[in-house]
């Protein structure tokens, strides 16, 4: 019997379990339908940024970021967390007073973000072509991480705390009782190979783990598992590729996103460039096959974006979701039935950077069930209200 | 074989490294990969992936998996190229 079952072993679900258990909970239980770093946590670009439009993503990022400058000392595992900073270009008017906007916004919350004229961005990026760009942000404090070791390092502190944790096992149904869920109906799972659908095959009989408290952090898939809840979700899945060239000495200090064509790059600390560009329109659905067309779009805005990048040669693409909501805010904390039932989902192209402060959070509304203003504005009966909210600085 | 065996020559893997993430209780070849990196180097799994399935294979006691997914491109290509080609549909 768990106290805990947490559904997805991303870095929310990790994130969740680590700080469940060092509040001193026992018996929490995360399952994944496949292998961690499986979701959009393995496949992410790992920028980690406070520039955002709304106060309440600028004050948890700036904890996030924290969190991440002593992820390694608490964790014992090297993230390569770089804080080159971000560099925002926009091409609009439009866009250009939002980000000046954005800007004394994000002064306001103590963050040192300033506008940057086009001598000052080829001073930061030499390299940059910065004609039609029409203002352009940067905030020194943003930075970059490696993915995969960060979602390791969750998941080896949280066993190390007694928490136990599942990959290839899918979650296939509850039961339920009174409007509470009594127990989680899991599946062993193993890879179909090299089939591109997002299937799974099972790999034993299903059982049921009994609970007392679930928590939903699958990602993209969420709504998925809501269903089998009967908990309606407005999420929708939306693929996004990514890719990565050949490891080059250090040149690029920021990552470089351009809010007008969804393009951002910047340089891992293992010298690649990594990065994408918004594509229009993917096919429906969770969908995590590499295309040809944004490879092309891709590399025609990288090379606008920085002539000198045209003989670096692409070593590989990938794929994800991210997990969009009608607003462009997250799904988060508990529903009115069932009762013990927690939602952690709805994170858009921003949920990796939002995982070191969103599993305290979450571990503490799961913990002592209180709901605190930040959860209730984030909750999912908002949609129902039409009490949206609002954020512009979205990637993508 | 020695434990500082070279798996991996791109991404500096040795078999020491492959050795700790079955250690940590990684038992599929995906698991493996993220675990250590091999495979996402230069040549992209070309020399790696079968020795590191090889050893998979021995200490599951399974029949060796099929490769890690692959990632486009086949070999590397420079982004001037791929600027000038038209776009594809969807594939
Ligand atoms: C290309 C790309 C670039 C991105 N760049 C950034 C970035 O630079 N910075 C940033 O902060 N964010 C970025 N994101 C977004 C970020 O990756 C996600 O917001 C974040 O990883 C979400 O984490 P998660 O743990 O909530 O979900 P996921 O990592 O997707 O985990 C959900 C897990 O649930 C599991 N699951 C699903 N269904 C079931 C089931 N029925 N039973 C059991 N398990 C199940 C899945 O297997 C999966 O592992 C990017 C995303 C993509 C795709």
């Amino acid at each position: 019997m768990a106290r805990v079952v947490v559904i997805g072993a991303g870095i929310l679900g990790l994130a969740t379990a680590y700080n469940l258990a060092k509040r001193g909970v026992r018996d929490v239980l995360v399952v994944d339908r496949t292998y961690l770093c499986g979701g959009a946590s393995g496949r992410n670009g790992g920028g980690v940024r406070a520039q955002f439009s709304s106060e309440i993503n600028i004050r948890l990022m700036r904890e996030s970021i924290a969190i991440c400058r002593d992820f390694a000392t608490e964790m014992k595992i090297n993230v390569w967390f770089r804080q080159g900073g971000y560099l925002f270009l926009t091409r609009t008017a439009a866009r250009a007073r939002e980000l000046e906007e954005n800007v004394a916004l994000q002064n306001r919350c103590g963050l040192p973000t300033r506008m940057v004229d086009a001598a000052e961005m080829r001073k930061i990026v030499p390299e940059l072509a910065t004609e039609g760009v029409r203002a352009a942000s940067f905030n020194p404090g943003d930075g970059v991480v490696f993915p995969w070791p960060f979602v390791w390092g969750y998941a080896r502190a949280a066993t190390d705390l007694g928490v136990t944790i599942k990959p290839f096992t899918e979650v296939v149904g509850f039961e339920t009782r009174n409007g509470r869920i009594t127990g989680v109906r899991l599946r062993p799972t193993r890879l179909s190979p090299l089939d591109a659908s997002d299937e799974v095959l099972p790999a034993g009989d299903a059982f049921t783990e009994e609970c007392n408290e679930v928590v939903i952090c699958a990602g993209a898939w969420s709504p998925k598992v809501a269903e089998l809840l009967g908990v309606a979700l407005p999420n929708k899945p939306h693929r996004h590729e990514i890719c990565a060239t050949e490891p080059l000495k250090p040149w690029l200090g920021p990552l470089v996103a351009d809010l007008t064509d969804g393009l951002y790059f910047s340089q891992s600390m293992r010298g690649e460039i990594v990065g994408g560009v918004a594509v229009d329109p993917v096919p429906e659905g969770i969908n995590q096959q590499s295309s040809r067309r944004f490879l092309t779009t891709y590399a025609r805005a990288l090379v606008g974006a920085v002539p000198t990048m045209a003989g670096v040669r692409v070593l590989r693409q990938w794929a994800g979701c991210y997990d969009l909501t009608p607003d462009g805010g997250p799904i988060v904390g508990r529903v009115p039935d069932p009762s013990n039932l927690t939602l952690a989902c709805g994170f858009m192209g921003h949920g990796f950077m939002m995982a070191p402060v969103m599993g305290r959070l979450l571990a503490e509304h799961v913990d002592t069930g209180e709901t605190s203003d930040l959860f209730a504005r984030w909750s999912l009966d908002r949609f129902a209200r039409g009490d949206l909210v609002h954020e512009n600085m979205i990637i993508g | 074989m020695t434990a500082k065996a070279m798996l991996c020559r791109c991404e500096d893997v040795t078999l020491d490294e492959v050795m700790e993430a079955l250690e940590a209780g990684h038992r599929d070849i995906e698991s493996v990969k993220r675990y250590t990196g091999f495979g996402t180097g230069w040549c992209q799994g070309k020399q790696c992936v079968v020795a590191c399935a090889r050893i998979l294979a021995k200490a599951t006691g399974r029949a060796p998996e099929l490769p890690i997914t692959p990632r486009p491109p086949l070999h590397p290509v420079a982004l001037g190229v791929l600027a000038s080609l038209g776009d594809a549909e969807e594939g």
